[in-house]
């Protein structure tokens, strides 16, 4: 188990107080100043050695991110936006950081808008979190009080704050429909390129990175890249914000080491699955968007970005949701499906016409009725939406349902089977009703 | 998501943002630039919403887009876009109520169904209109679920049971605290504590232990931060001689006590006054601007010859006396000041 | 960096330019690239996702209308990049897209109006499943209200936003939007109101699908059993390009062509959907005023009344030439007037001082057209409108300002009542005079390369009308708006709103030697009168022409008509091949598209046969014979469909007469009351009608308000 000391947010449960005086005492805002007259390089750099990977699932090394800002402060001003837009199934980790150790986020957000020369960042927190955006208005607030962000502040480095927040679309957690958000407009993905470092928020160079990437950078370089580097495996480095939800005795978040093994994790930190490990039936590793994992891979498998890679799945945003062997996996995986035709932004039409095709099929199968042969053409249309659309939420409606067939086609067959016996099939019939 | 319409019926004919939401609306456009102002569309609906009793009426919205000087369409597309933004009237308590699979997988449906029996069906206001529900995707407290947002706040770790007491009690005028619902610290695991239990995590001594950043480089490279200390008269490193001026005149107000001589500085030779005739133009110097000879003057300064005669400790103290940093090098004024002295003798 | 990029397109190499997008790369190598949302003057949206290409390397399909080429890699071994248009990986892809298009559209192409011409229905032929394995329920779509012009099928629609865009980019009134979202996202206007724009009509032709239809049009034609004609437009002075289609005797639609110059591929609502006024109101046979009361009669009976009228004392008779008249028409007009020996002509009937002084002093033809051209206001960068509203007076042209403002950071400043123009614009005064000083948009049109001063008609009508004229050639020298030489550039022209006026001017339709002008004669009730010829002239109080004998020669029954004591019945612009000149000073023919209605007859054909009843037999037996003596007559007919454009700076150079007259201080108002109702085609529509009742209700409950 990862020792307390090693952990980098040390107040995930709030047992302590939120607020400055005491996020000061765990370690916030101690040698800011020194980060940033070390110099930008050296910021990109330490954060480039610790092998911190993006925090909100798309694995995208940080400090090479924060190098592709332009050298040059031009016409248009520099931009960070902190993507707080958290609602991946599964996944609840931002909250508590936001929530619990907002000074974490803010110090992150004045190092890391240094390092790409911006002078005010925007925190885009999804619509429901209204508790989590009045905490972090409040940290805010103190820390212009304290003089540590703002106009001459004790840092030397002109810094606004703003929390911006959104009204209920998981859309908004893609990048650019996130900036599109912001901008008073729908959140409808743009096309890339041109890509936000050149043409972000207003137009201008802006870089989006989720809040735990950045809330974990200025504790790296107060404790050094080799530090964070310790912990998990080449590639894979530094510790992280584990979400565990579902069939397990004790559901929680819990900061580990990455490439921990999953099972470990979820013996340990979560009580061990409902009923036991041999009554696990399937773990959705990263997030509803990767593909679902059955027990056999979930006895060995790592959960780190390359270890979940190799067996078909991700990391994604650490979000495992646990299902043991009572869960209607069929029912279950639609309601994903549900999920993602219910947040299509409607923009381009693989993912408008898709997500609704396959959560239809879904549903019936899991009733059972369906045909043998709907099953190869459900993963057919999958394979239609995934890399066909503008945006990733194509994929992430893609992934889950060809993960489900991957590895409960059998399942998948035998209610069908089931279905029909003794039943004249009469196709459609509830499909009507709907 | 279904088809989302306007209750046109319910929503009247005109709105009117409360008096006390003025302050929250200038505070939400001073967010963005001047001309971005419809970055502000979501959180002024939202504010409208909160106005207009929890729902979004065609009155409100039209005021949202005529504050922020937005097509009717424009406003229109982001209010059916966005699901928080309720269309139609809903109760003094409305429930949302997760359903995605995480909290699924820990009795959403079993939730639901209570919504259905004591509530009735969703986005309808129940007869007292105290409540209403509906079904939402993720909220984002999964390894809280099954859970319920409520107005604005999170109801977590419920039961069939819990939730029932709640709805009861909402329904009968019974305010409930949001929160946990089982013993539990917020998202921390059930039962004792075993990671965060280290007391010298609290204890100021983190921050303690670190006394310098690892891996800083030997020398600090060129910065942009301003330098501390200079704390009022922010001054940036001007492009013009003109704004240069400027800048030594508002540092040169700045000061207040004379420093302290040491070994390394040493305050100028003064005169007492012009002794004979005028003093010199110290306004030929580059650099040196009217407001500049005065504070020079009040030092006892008056002459090209005083100024010609400092040497590194003067130059420290003056610097230091003026709060602009290396000024009096870097302008040449000691070079300058002999130069104008030698022209001056013949 | 160079300015062009190489790639190879199916094995073969291609170089153009680096800001073409892929799709436009692929089409300049020979490939066919299907598409909807794309749409080569709107902003690219990309979410159709029927273009998708392979870029051999790349992980994904690449949607080709969104990758511009200079964005592009090059091969790993430094060779430009492969691009497959075709293959099965391609033909997948398009085919996943095209089945996803599909599952929720309605299959009632038999009962659609966009089939036959259904981009949709087109490439399912060429790029579908030949069936579907979507057995589910296909979602169903509330038909939306977009105003009398527009019918919306909504189940029909495939999202791809080009209306929405082009309500927003090109008309620039946003009233289009896409509400909800995934596949609950629908098109429609803000609650269901009305489209505003002058431009409506063309989101109908931009609509891939039967979403958008024509409202008039429902239900009326197959596109395959309409004869299509070229003609232009004579709805305004731009001249449009337009297609009539026509169904045996009757105009079933029109609809734009491409004329990059003109119209670009826009066409106004007036000019789109007058055409059932081409069946209503017309004048089918001659008539003669008897006892007070018009008559049936027959065209020898007609026209020897108005011989007998023509053989009076000459200087009292008069011809004047309305809005919609054709060159040839007014030609023959002019030479039987001259046989006979009258005088009086004009075709300037509100007055306007346009091609000759008040003084009687002949002006240049580039004193009254549109120098710089309409596509020229791209080029500018600074514009100065002089009493003009070009939004009702040349609602193409204005999409085009519009679009230089959007894109080229256009100025704009106007001299007249402040309009909605769909741009932003500095106002800088009500009137004339505000001439004298432009204040700081003086300044905008000096510092300019490229000023464009544009005067528009209204301006120049009255005792100040060529003290306007004058000031404003005066302000193009001093603002270095006429360039001879080289780069040529000859910023100064006149925005006219009538079809007929510069060809009129060309022809010479002016009044001769001794003969007062048309406002002067109307102004004293034509007490110097005893005979008037009108060709078409509808938009003057008929009691100014007082007790004078009137001859009407026009194809509606308007206000003209009814105050004629002969009328004689003419074709209207679909029904003949007459010419027109637009305000640029582009001259134009139109083409018969139907025959005239009942005994109705070409303008000339009816001065030929009156010159014969005089004794006067004029020269020519055929429409081209006429031509052939405009020809060479007047040298500017020479040329066909081009603008003499900046060739114009040369005579431009030198300063036009000196004006007697002073600028006026009365405000220049718009001189369209009604956009919808300008002439008496338009009069004669139910649809014009009812678009302007529309406009009127919007009128008085935004004024309510």
């Amino acid at each position: 188990m990862l020792e307390d000391k090693d952990r980098i947010f040390t107040n995930l449960y709030g047992r302590e107080d939120w607020s400055l005086e005491a996020a000061k005492k765990r370690g916030a805002w101690h040698l800011t100043r020194d980060m940033l007259q070390c110099g930008r390089d050296w910021i990109c750099d330490q954060i480039k050695a610790s092998g911190l990977r993006g925090r909100g699932g798309a694995g995208f090394p940080t400090g090479l991110k924060w190098t592709f800002m332009p050298k040059q402060v031009g016409d248009r001003p520099h931009y960070l936006v902190v993507n707080a837009d958290e609602s991946e199934p599964g996944t609840c980790k931002d909250r508590d950081i936001m929530r619990h150790d907002p000074h974490l986020l803010i110090e992150g957000c004045l190092v890391a808008s240094y390092a790409m020369r911006a002078h005010a960042c925007y925190i885009y927190l999804r619509g429901e979190y209204i508790y989590e955006r009045e905490r972090m208005e409040a940290a805010v607030k103190e820390a212009y009080e304290a003089k540590l962000i703002g106009k001459d502040n004790v840092h030397g480095w002109d810094f606004d704050v703003y929390i911006h927040h959104g009204a209920g679309a998981y859309i908004c957690g893609e990048e650019t429909a996130l900036l599109e958000s912001l901008e008073g407009k729908k959140g409808q993905p743009r096309l890339k390129p041109p890509f936000p470092a050149n043409a972000g928020l207003y137009g201008c160079p802006t870089t989006v990175n989720n809040v735990e990437s950045i809330a974990v950078a200025p504790t790296i370089l107060r404790r050094g890249a080799e530090w964070f580097s310790s912990f998990g495996r080449d590639n894979n480095k530094g510790t992280k914000v584990f979400c565990i939800s579902g069939h397990v005795n004790k559901p929680c978040n819990v900061e580990e080491a990455m490439s921990i093994p999953m099972k470990q994790l979820i013996e340990e930190h979560c009580g061990g699955v409902r009923g036991g490990w041999e009554n696990l039936k399937a773990v959705i590793p990263g997030g509803s968007s990767v593909p679902l994992l059955p027990r056999e891979i979930c006895d060995t498998v790592l959960m780190d970005f390359d270890a979940l890679r190799e067996v078909r799945s991700g990391l994604g945003t650490a979000g495992m949701i646990v299902m043991d062997n009572s869960t209607d996996i069929v029912k279950a995986i639609a309601r994903i499906s549900y999920f993602y035709k219910h947040e299509s932004c409607g923009q381009c039409t693989p993912c408008r016409e898709g997500t609704g095709w396959m959560w239809r099929v879904l549903e019936r199968m899991a009733r059972g009725e369906a045909e043998h042969s709907e099953i190869d053409m459900l993963l057919d249309v999958a394979g239609q939406v995934e890399g066909h659309t503008i945006c990733a939420l194509g994929d992430a409606a893609a992934w889950p349902v060809q993960g489900l067939i991957r590895h409960f086609r059998h399942e998948i067959e035998e209610r069908i089977s089931n279905y029909r016996i003794g039943k004249p099939l009469v196709q459609g019939a509830s499909v009507a009703a709907e | 998501m279904a088809v989302r319409r306007f209750d046109l019926e319910a929503g009247g004919e005109t709105f009117e943002f409360a008096s006390e939401t003025e302050g929250k609306i200038s505070f939400w456009l001073a967010k963005y630039p001047e001309d971005r102002k419809r970055s502000a569309v979501i959180p002024l609906l939202w504010l409208a919403q909160k106005d207009n009793g929890g729902w979004l009426s065609e009155p409100a919205m039209r005021e949202v887009a005529e504050r922020l000087e937005m097509p009717y369409i424009r406003v229109y597309e982001v209010a059916t876009f966005y699901t928080m933004f309720r269309l139609q009237p809903v109760g003094k308590f409305h429930v949302q109520l997760c359903g995605t699979t995480p909290c699924m997988l820990r009795g959403a449906n079993d939730l639901k169904e209570i919504c259905q029996n004591k509530i009735g069906k969703a986005f309808q206001v129940n007869e007292s209109g105290r409540l209403s529900w509906e079904e939402v995707e993720c909220l984002g407290a999964c390894v809280n679920g099954a859970m319920v947002q409520i107005n604005d706040y999170y109801y977590e770790d419920l039961t069939s049971d819990t939730f029932a007491e709640i709805i009861d009690k909402l329904e009968n005028g019974v305010a409930v605290e949001p929160g946990n619902f089982v013993a539990r610290e917020r998202s921390a695991p059930e039962g004792d504590a075993i990671t965060l239990i280290d007391s010298a995590l609290y204890d100021g001594s983190v921050p303690a232990g670190i006394s310098g950043l690892p891996n800083a480089p030997s020398e600090l490279p060129e910065s942009d931060l301003q330098p501390l200390g200079a704390k009022t008269a922010k001054v940036k490193k001007a492009k013009t001689v003109k704004a240069e001026k400027k800048a030594a005149d508002a540092a040169v107000e700045a000061t207040a006590e004379l420093p302290e001589e040491t070994d390394d500085k040493k305050r100028p030779e003064v005169v007492e006054a012009p002794a004979k005739g005028e003093a010199d133009n110290l306004e030929t110097i580059k650099g040196i601007g009217p407001v500049l000879v005065k504070k020079l003057n009040s030092l006892g300064v008056f002459y090209f010859e005083q100024i010609a005669a400092w040497g590194e400790p003067e130059m420290a103290w003056i610097d230091e006396y003026l709060s602009f940093k290396g000024r009096v090098a870097r302008e040449r004024w000691i070079p300058q000041a002999q130069e104008l002295a030698e022209k001056k003798k013949s | 960096m160079s300015d062009t990029f190489k790639l190879v397109v199916d094995g073969k190499e291609v170089e153009v330019p680096r800001e073409y997008t892929l799709l436009q790369a692929c089409e300049e190598a020979g490939a066919e690239i299907p598409r909807f949302c794309f749409h080569e003057r709107l902003s690219v949206a990309g979410n159709c996702r029927m273009c998708l290409v392979q870029w051999e390397g790349a992980p994904k399909p690449i949607a080709s209308c969104a990758q511009t080429v200079g964005d592009m890699r090059m091969n790993p071994d430094g060779s430009p990049p492969n691009i497959n248009t075709k293959g099965e990986y391609v033909e997948n892809a398009r085919n996943g897209v095209m089945e996803f298009l599909l599952i929720n559209h309605p299959l009632d192409c038999p009962i659609c109006d966009q089939g036959g011409e259904c981009d949709l229905q087109d490439q399912a032929v060429a790029y579908g499943r030949s069936d579907s394995r979507y057995e589910m329920n296909k979602r169903a779509v509330e038909d939306k209200n977009m105003g009398p012009l527009v019918k919306t099928i909504m189940t029909r629609c495939i999202q791809c936003t080009r209306c929405v865009r082009f309500v927003a980019e090109v008309a620039g009134v946003e009233e289009i939007g896409m509400i909800s979202r995934g596949e609950d996202a629908e098109i429609t206007t803000y609650l269901e109101q009305s489209l505003t724009s002058e431009l409506s009509g063309n989101v109908i032709d931009l609509c891939p699908v039967g979403a958008l239809t024509s409202k008039p049009y429902a239900f009326n034609a197959r596109p395959w059993e309409l004869r299509k004609t070229e003609s232009i437009d004579v709805m305004d002075a731009i001249g449009s390009s337009i297609r009539v289609d026509a169904k045996g005797a009757a105009v079933m639609r029109i609809m734009p062509r491409v004329n990059e110059e003109v119209n670009e591929e826009w066409l106004s609502d007036k000019s789109r959907f007058v055409w059932d006024g081409l069946g209503r109101q017309r004048l089918d046979t001659p008539y003669v005023r008897e006892n007070g009361k018009l008559r049936p009669a027959d065209w020898s009976e007609a026209l020897s009344v108005v011989a007998e009228k023509l053989k009076g004392d000459a200087s009292r008779i008069a011809a004047f030439a309305g809005d919609l008249a054709c060159v040839e028409g007014m030609k023959a007009a002019k030479d039987l007037m001259t046989a006979v020996g009258a005088k009086a002509l004009d075709c300037r009937l509100s007055g306007q001082q346009l091609g000759v002084t008040p003084s009687g002093e002949t002006l240049p033809r580039e004193s009254y057209i549109l120098n710089p051209t309409l596509m020229g206001v791209e080029e500018a960068d600074a514009l100065l409108i002089i009493g003009a509203n070009p939004r009702v007076e040349a609602a193409v042209w204005n999409a085009r300002i519009r679009k230089a403002w959007l894109w080229n950071d256009l100025q704009v400043g106007l001299i007249g009542e402040p309009h909605d123009l769909t741009y932003d614009y500095t106002h800088v005064a009500s009137s004339t005079s505000g001439l004298k000083d432009l204040g700081a948009f003086g300044d905008v049109l000096k510092t300019a390369n490229k000023p464009m001063i544009v005067v528009g008609e209204k301006a120049l009508v009255g005792d100040g009308g060529y003290a306007t004229l004058k000031a404003a050639h005066d302000l193009a020298l001093e603002c270095g708006a006429i360039v001879s030489g080289d780069d040529a550039w000859a910023g100064f022209g006149v925005l006219h709103n009538a079809a007929s006026r510069v060809g009129a001017l060309d022809v010479g339709f002016l009044p001769g030697e001794g003969a007062k002008s048309a406002s002067e004669y109307l102004a004293s009730n034509c007490a110097d009168l005893d005979t008037v010829i009108l060709l078409g002239v509808d938009e003057v109080p008929m009691s100014q022409f007082g007790d004078s004998f009137v001859v009407y020669l026009g194809s509606h029954g308007d206000a003209g008509a009814s105050r004629a004591d002969v009328i004689l019945p003419t074709a209207a612009y679909t029904e003949k091949t007459a010419t027109y000149v637009n305000t640029e000073g582009r001259v134009q023919m139109t083409t018969a598209a139907v025959q005239p209605k009942g005994a109705a007859k070409e303008e000339w054909a009816i001065f030929r046969a009156l010159s014969d009843l005089v004794g006067k037999t004029l020269p020519y037996n055929s429409a081209d014979q006429i031509r052939d003596a405009l020809r060479e007559d007047v040298p500017s007919f020479a040329g066909m469909n081009f603008a003499p454009g900046n060739a114009g700076a040369e005579a431009l150079s030198a300063p036009l007469p000196a004006a007697t007259e002073s600028l006026s201080d009365d405000p220049v108002f718009c001189p369209i009351g009604d956009f919808y109702l300008t002439n008496p085609i338009a009069r004669a529509s139910a649809t014009m009608a009812e678009c302007s009742l529309q406009k009127q209700t919007l009128e008085v409950s935004a004024a309510a308000e």
